[in-house]
């Protein structure tokens, strides 16, 4: 499923009357099955560009088309990860693995996908465990399987694994990298984290400037598991950080 | 973002292994239970034993004790207790159920908060016993008007709490749910109404603090039966020790009330991971 992006303005209205612009005539076309990433530092507008991208926040101008169709609310269809896990503290692992399924009616296949999932998340023997007695990772991993049990064509992952320590987060990256490599959905994965972004995306579209916008999108033809020693990952990594620092110092001086 | 309400955050803090803290809040307890009876002993002593206060002294622990055993034995007592407790939870349950729809629909829809604001915060603040000649007027027994009175007391709590529970919903939550395609009720039923819970068991326990004060008064008008009548009644024939013991029952059924909704309370809270 391909997302288009045309032209895509987000303003916030501001306490005086004035209107605070995040985003400006960003343009960004996801073709199907690639794992895009949105690279960029806090407060540079990733995380709202992924909010329009799921239809969570309206536009203020511009258009976001997926398959063609205009996106105008949410979609069980692209689903959203969050970086905070967002679990219902009242239902079990289970239960909220099956909540949206259950909320659209989706009942067929319904036990046999849940099982597959527990069983792919590494989760088995936690399903009637309740979320605040599982740790930040393991938590996370019930929400991906809750965001996965609908066979969403679009993944939208917003900083996922920020707040997991190093060991867990790549453990969960490399998790995320083979499930994505056999359920071949499209993902757009947002994060600060350079490292993060080379080992993870098909494509890195660094975000920033003023106003806010697409700074350069790079193509990421390294072969999965990916080295972060390698040559090819250096060099790009290189190209990233000397694109960040320029418009770093553009915007000092501007 | 951690939803807790503060009631139990306070339970969270453990100091030292869990027999001991027990054992440290059960000493604590009884310290207090301590004190009252010392304050209860000392004060009856110093006004009671003045002169001119002697008919009095029938309020004094000693005797106030002996009449309260003596209460546990009198079949009217126990009527009167039930009678009292028939009325609070019919009260409170048609609180109930006005308020917590109302209280989710408010917290639910913004416009709604907004509109029902003013005339909530003013009627809340009407005594409920100022109602009482109204109630006597409208309804033609006394026992619907003391249903009307606790009502009208503990409405208001409920409304307001369960809206406010329901605007402290974790807005992740609701962003999850909306992702994955809930509507606007299975939002209602399936976030809003089960994150409410600790909310409206607080509501609950309010009104029915509310509900227990209002209820002694409201007796007083022209019932034959229920706690404040029979006090009213001991207060009339001068039976001060059998006055005092009715006080401390009133007492004793409040604290067990209130505590059983605090245990079911506690089974509702959920730490938030």
């Amino acid at each position: 499923m391909t997302i288009q992006m045309e032209k895509v303005c987000k303003r916030f209205p501001q306490p005086a009357g004035k209107e605070l612009s995040v985003l400006e005539d960003v343009d960004l076309v996801i073709g199907e099955g690639e794992f895009v990433i949105i690279l960029g530092e806090s407060g540079c507008g990733k995380s709202t560009l992924l909010n329009l991208m799921a239809g969570l926040l309206p536009l203020s101008d511009g258009e976001i088309r997926v398959k063609g169709t205009r996106v105008a609310r949410p979609h069980p269809s692209r689903a959203m990860l969050f970086q905070q896990p967002s679990l219902l503290p009242w239902l079990n692992v289970e239960e909220n693995i099956v909540f949206g399924c259950k909320l659209r009616g989706e009942k067929e296949n319904l036990a046999v996908r849940t099982a597959q999932l527990i069983e792919i998340m590494g989760l088995s023997g936690f399903e009637k465990v309740k979320p605040h007695e599982l740790s930040l990772g393991m938590a996370q991993r019930v929400c991906l399987a809750r965001a996965m049990i609908g066979h969403p064509q679009i993944l939208l992952l917003d900083e996922p694994f920020a707040s997991l320590d190093t060991i867990t987060r790549s453990h969960l990256q490399e998790e995320l990298i083979e499930f994505w490599m056999v359920e071949k959905f499209t993902a757009v994965f947002v994060t600060h984290d350079i490292d993060e972004a080379i080992l993870m995306g098909t494509k890195v579209v660094l975000l920033g400037g003023r106003p806010r916008g697409i700074l350069q999108a790079y193509e990421v033809n390294l072969n999965y598991p990916r080295d972060i020693a390698s040559r090819g990952f250096f060099l790009l990594r290189s190209a990233i950080i000397k694109k960040l620092r320029e418009s770093f110092d553009g915007r000092q001086e501007g | 973002m951690q939803i807790t309400p503060h009631l139990f955050q306070k339970r969270l803090k453990k100091p030292g292994p869990n027999g001991r803290y027990v054992m440290f809040r059960v000493g604590y307890a009884l310290l207090g239970i301590g004190l009252f009876i010392f304050l209860w002993v000392a004060g009856g002593y110093l006004v009671f034993t003045r002169p001119g206060y002697e008919q009095f002294s029938g309020f004094l622990p000693v005797p106030t004790l002996e009449a309260f055993r003596g209460l546990l034995f009198e079949d009217q007592f126990w009527q009167s207790v039930w009678a009292s407790i028939r009325r609070v939870i019919i009260g409170i349950t048609i609180a109930f159920v006005l308020g917590l729809p109302l209280g989710l629909l408010i917290g639910f829809y913004e416009k709604l908060q907004l509109t029902t604001y003013t005339p909530v915060q003013f009627l809340r603040m009407i005594s409920p016993l100022s109602w009482m000649p109204v109630a006597l007027l409208v309804f033609h027994s006394f026992e619907s008007a003391i249903y009307f009175l606790i009502t009208m007391a503990t409405v208001w709590p409920i409304i307001l709490n369960t809206a406010h529970g329901v605007s402290q919903v974790n807005p992740h939550w609701v962003n999850m749910a909306r992702n994955q395609g809930a509507k606007d009720y299975q939002l209602l039923m399936k976030i809003v109404v089960p994150a409410s819970i600790p909310y409206i068991l607080t509501s609950l326990r309010l009104a029915l603090g509310v509900a227990w004060i209002v209820l002694v008064p409201a007796e007083f008008l022209g019932i034959s039966s229920g706690l404040g009548y029979i006090i009213n009644d001991a207060r009339d024939t001068m039976e001060y020790d059998r006055l005092g013991a009715i006080i401390i029952a009133i007492g004793f059924i409040g604290f067990i009330l209130d505590g059983s909704i605090e245990i079911i309370q506690r089974m509702f809270s959920w730490n938030v991971a």
